[in-house]
């Protein structure tokens, strides 16, 4: 039977474990925050880059461009991305799980891998496969300019014509409590994108739920957006050609804010778990502790008692 | 009736730089500099790399910009750059050693051309910004450099 200084010895860990977990949460709280901060921040400039692209290409006569291009999905390349470190719940689990899904189901065709973040990487190397591109220490602090270097990547693998399609597999950040598994096709680009007639209900950044930025952008009726009739300082197909790549750094950019705040979501979500089991256990612990304690006592006083009772007769 | 202000947007992928009334701009088209003034007849460019001038009431304003695009319209216009900062914002002293550190790299004998058209690319953005924080009056340079014991 465990004494009573092991009762306190366990207590007192279960305590230094709380601290942890509890100031991991608040941790990654703040950096959801931030992560949150910058989905917003990121729309404006997505949303203005979709409309343009699509003004330029309604004044377009043949709208074609490399990462339209169609070909037949023999060489697949899958995104993946998680986070660096673990404790996030089944945060990076999930999406490993879900990309080896996909993989298996795609096993005839031609496999690439890019990974994003250090739990994919580990994971699949261990399974022996290798990589064409594997970024990290991206989710703590998501910038624009690793969007870019991997959009890069990709879109000269896609134009090369050495990958045939892009699949990204990530947490998709619905709320703190909710994260949305997604498998979506990056490249090659729906042609519906830039199609002026489809305007909205379509999954990119311009038309994602929650709060929208405050910029007076939206200002433009959404009707006649179209039919203003610009100068192009450049020919249209120079503009446009400008502006695809662009699309696809956009959309890279939200998919890493997106799985970042979603890991630091999951993050949050599992340590304040964690902290609620840990104030639980010490409860139960300091009430076996007390019990004993109680036993210790009045066994004691049954000592003294009785003790007495026979040096009385 | 022209309008008397320009609204001036500039946004990056990060984050929103500036929003301000202006009277008049100019800005780094692909294609060389273009002057707006209120009342400009709609346009859309490709912006290359410099330095973006507003004036606002007597006051002048500098931005860096590199690469991205403009829509103008008569009342508004809207810069998205890849990259952009005030003039006070700019990090001088990193700037100018990612200038030194680019032109050493153009300078080294037998580089690949895409390797050399990369370090060219560093240079002027560098240069870029450079010129626009000293248009700026930042000149936290120098001395800030080596007071701060570097």
């Amino acid at each position: 039977m465990p004494t009573l200084l092991d009762y306190r010895r366990r207590v007192r860990s279960v305590k230094n474990t709380q601290q942890i977990t509890r100031a991991m949460k608040f941790v990654a709280a703040a950096k959801l925050r931030r992560a949150q901060e910058g989905v917003f921040a990121a729309r404006p400039y997505a949303r203005e880059i979709l409309r343009v692209l699509r003004s330029a290409a309604a004044r377009m006569e043949n709208i074609s461009h490399p990462l339209l291009v169609r070909r037949g999905e023999d060489k697949i390349l899958v995104l993946v991305l998680t986070g660096d470190r673990s404790l996030a719940g089944a945060f990076n689990s999930n999406v490993i799980r879900r990309a080896s899904e996909f993989m298996r189901e795609h096993s005839s065709k031609k496999l690439e891998l890019m990974v994003v973040g250090k739990k994919a990487r580990d994971t699949f190397r261990k399974r022996g496969l290798e990589f064409v591109g594997e970024y990290l220490d991206v989710s703590a602090k998501v910038e624009f300019s690793k969007a870019k270097e991997i959009s890069t990547k990709i879109a000269d693998l896609y134009i090369s014509g050495e990958v045939d399609a892009v699949y990204a597999v990530y947490n998709e950040f619905k709320n703190v409590m909710v994260q949305n598994l997604t498998v979506q096709k990056l490249l090659p680009i729906d042609p519906e994108v830039v199609n002026r007639e489809k305007k909205d209900g379509e999954k990119s950044l311009a038309s994602h739920a929650g709060p929208d930025s405050s910029l007076p952008m939206e200002r433009a009726p959404r009707g006649d957006e179209f039919l203003v009739d610009y100068i192009y300082e450049q020919a249209v197909d120079e503009i446009f050609k400008a502006l695809m790549p662009r699309y696809l750094e956009t959309e890279i950019f939200r998919i890493l804010l997106e799985s970042a705040a979603a890991e630091h979501a999951a993050r949050m979500t599992a340590m304040d778990a964690a902290t609620r089991n840990a104030s639980e256990l010490i409860d139960k612990l300091t009430l076996q502790m007390n019990k004993i304690r109680q036993a210790g006592i009045t066994k004691e006083i049954i000592e003294i008692v009785s003790g007495a009772a026979s040096a009385m007769s | 009736m022209l309008p008397e202000a320009i609204e001036l947007q500039v946004v990056t992928p990060e984050r929103h730089v500036l929003s301000e009334n202006v009277q008049a701009l100019e800005m780094p088209g692909k294609d060389g500099y273009l002057g707006i003034l209120p009342g400009h007849a709609p346009l859309i460019t490709l912006l290359g790399i410099g330095t973006l001038t507003y004036h606002k009431g007597g006051q002048t304003g500098y931005l860096s910009v590199i690469n991205g695009f403009a829509e103008v319209l008569p009342d508004r216009v809207i810069v998205l750059a890849e990259i952009s900062e005030r003039a006070e914002e700019i990090d001088v002293a990193r700037s100018r050693a990612s200038l030194q550190n680019a032109q050493a790299e153009a300078a080294k004998p037998g580089m690949p051309e895409a390797e050399s058209r990369g370090a060219e690319a560093k240079i002027e953005r560098a240069n870029a910004r450079l010129q626009t924080a000293s248009k700026g009056g930042n000149a936290r340079s120098t001395q800030d450099f080596q007071r701060s014991g570097r």
